[in-house]
């Protein structure tokens, strides 16, 4: 039972960091009927700029946790919302219009580039971070298996929690929410009631961006290593999620994150620790079958 | 107020308009009638810049907006309640009134909003419904009110009897003649309907194939046999 629930605990964690990835495949699926296939990079490029960043404020003397943290965050998600809204400017929009895989290829390669700047950048072995918020509580000491939740996974999960919260609120609430719905179900309308429909959705771009550059920092301080190639098995594991909650539904990619994050939490936990992506993927594949548009998307039906 | 020169528009290799001069005074409505394919609907949306015309010139009031963005187009105060109506889906009514006034000034909102549901009073029942679940005339009628949502000077209008019964037209018609009268704004009004569209309006444009065959005031060419033989068949 203690292992179960500090398998929980670890699975939600987990699941959180997926879970902000994921929203930005489903935003941008959303609103150009596309995946962003740069999407994973950038939150390699997040995990990347934050431990660079921390070091720098190490060297300059900054040791209040709490501040650094906070200049971490901002340059972070600075740096990936401008490297978002390049993606959609170079790789999407001057291909809108052409066929359909065309924009997917030349994400591709952006995401190739990236990956391979990184790594020529930063060297190809793994960088490690030293742990900067440590502790946490411990319940049932003394019993054969003590659950752990510690600082950071606190952290992790509030964060997430904040941050979804607040962008369902501007999703549905305000009139940005509100043009980025218009141009999903309707980009032509939205124009002719004077939406600036390309403004509109790089700044879907940059908002996904934004939060999956949280996640790398997020994930940059719960495992302390990264390397170039974490944004591709992230990208994946998160992409598994939007589809697995339904691509283009907000919810979906929440539930979808922390779903892939307990399957795979606990595969490794009672099963073995090797097949724990292919579980995921089965997972999916199996879902798919009985649910093809998802756990909470919705054929479109309403098409008027 | 809006004035088409010469205008030519493509559909890949199809030349959907091809060369059309229109004219709309401030204070008019106005009408296109044609057939189906005629070029009608191609021609509301090439004043909004979707698709572009080729050739030509497109001017509204001061300016020259052959090849402005649709989304600044509009801002000068033209509003456009589309072919097939094009609500939402999947947002409220109300929703679908704020995206019309999503670039308007909010502290007209409120005010606007009570004219444009005194006028179509079913949208103020059906507020909190989902646009994708009203019927096809109340569609319509959240249609043309969005278009208002954003204080338009100049309204067009693509088919907005298409499939209704005949109450539900005469409501419409009603509305448009109103606000034409009351709140001053110029209407530009495309119509299979031609009977309603030629009594309705001060002047009248006929269109075949992507021409402008016909124009004069509406009772004259309601008086004309060839246009009461083409259009007007058992109206
Ligand atoms: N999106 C489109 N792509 C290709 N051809 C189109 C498109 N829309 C309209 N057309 C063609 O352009 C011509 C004019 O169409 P339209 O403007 O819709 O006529 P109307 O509104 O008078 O019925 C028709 O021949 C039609 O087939
Ligand atoms: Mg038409």
């Amino acid at each position: 039972m203690e292992y179960f629930i500090q398998q929980l605990i670890n699975g939600v964690t987990l699941g959180s960091i997926y879970g902000l990835i994921a929203i930005g495949y489903t935003m941008v699926y959303g609103i150009i009927g596309m995946i962003n296939f740069a999407h994973g990079d950038i939150f390699m490029v997040g995990a990347f700029v934050s431990l660079i960043i921390f070091v720098a404020l190490g060297l300059a003397g900054v040791t209040f946790v709490p501040l650094a943290f906070a200049i971490v965050l901002i340059v972070a998600i600075v740096i990936t919302s401008v490297y978002g809204w390049t993606v959609e400017r170079l790789a999407y929009r001057p291909l809108r219009g052409s066929f359909r895989l065309a924009p997917l290829i030349s994400a591709i390669g952006m995401s190739i580039f990236l990956q391979n700047f990184v790594q020529l950048a930063q060297g190809a072995r793994v960088k490690p971070m030293p742990p900067m918020i440590t502790g946490g509580f411990t319940f049932l000491e003394g019993s054969d298996f003590s659950i752990t939740l510690s600082w950071m996974q606190i952290i992790i999960v509030s964060l997430t929690v904040v941050l979804m919260a607040g962008f369902a609120l501007l999703i549905a609430r305000t009139p940005l929410g509100r043009a980025q719905r218009a141009c999903e179900q309707d980009r032509t309308m939205a124009a002719l009631l004077g939406v600036n429909v390309d403004r509109t959705i790089s700044l879907t771009f940059v908002m996904g961006a934004a939060l999956a550059a949280v996640a790398g920092m997020m994930f940059l301080l719960y495992y302390g290593v990264i390397d170039f190639y974490i944004g591709f098995l992230a990208g994946i594991k998160a992409f598994t999620a939007a589809v697995l909650g339904g691509i283009g539904s907000l919810p979906g990619a929440m539930l979808g994150g922390l779903l892939i994050g307990l399957i795979e939490t606990f595969w490794s936990a009672y099963f073995t620790i090797e097949y724990k992506d292919v579980a995921a993927f089965s997972i999916l594949v199996l879902a798919l079958i009985f649910r093809p548009y998802g756990l909470l998307g919705k054929p479109e039906i309403e098409k008027v | 107020m809006l004035t088409l020169e010469g205008v030519q528009t493509y559909y890949g290799n199809i030349e959907a308009l091809k060369g059309i001069d229109l004219e709309v005074q401030q204070g008019e409505i106005v009408t296109i009638i044609g057939a189906n394919g005629a070029g009608k609907s191609t021609t509301l949306m090439t004043i909004c810049g979707l698709p572009r015309a080729a050739e030509g010139r497109i001017r509204f009031e001061q300016y020259d907006i052959t090849r402005m963005p649709t989304h600044e187009i509009v801002q000068l105060g033209i509003a456009q309640s589309p072919e097939g109506r094009r609500i939402f889906p999947r947002m409220t009514v109300l929703e679908n009134l704020q995206m019309g006034a999503s670039k308007s000034n909010p502290d007209f909102f409120e005010q606007d909003l009570a004219h444009v549901q005194e006028l179509f009073p079913i949208l103020k029942k059906r507020e909190n419904q989902r646009g994708g679940t009203l019927s096809g005339g109340e569609q319509q009628m959240l249609a043309i009110a969005r278009a208002l949502m954003s204080r338009p000077r100049l309204l067009l209008l693509d088919e907005p009897s298409l499939g209704l019964a005949p109450l539900v037209v005469r409501q419409i018609f009603e509305v448009i003649e109103q606000i034409n009268r009351e709140d001053d704004v110029t209407v530009l009004l495309v119509e299979q309907n031609a009977f309603h569209a030629l009594k309705l309006a001060h002047r009248g444009y006929v269109m075949v194939n992507g021409r402008i065959t016909l124009s004069g005031a509406g009772d004259e060419l309601l008086d004309m046999p060839e246009v009461r033989a083409a259009y007007l068949e058992g109206g």
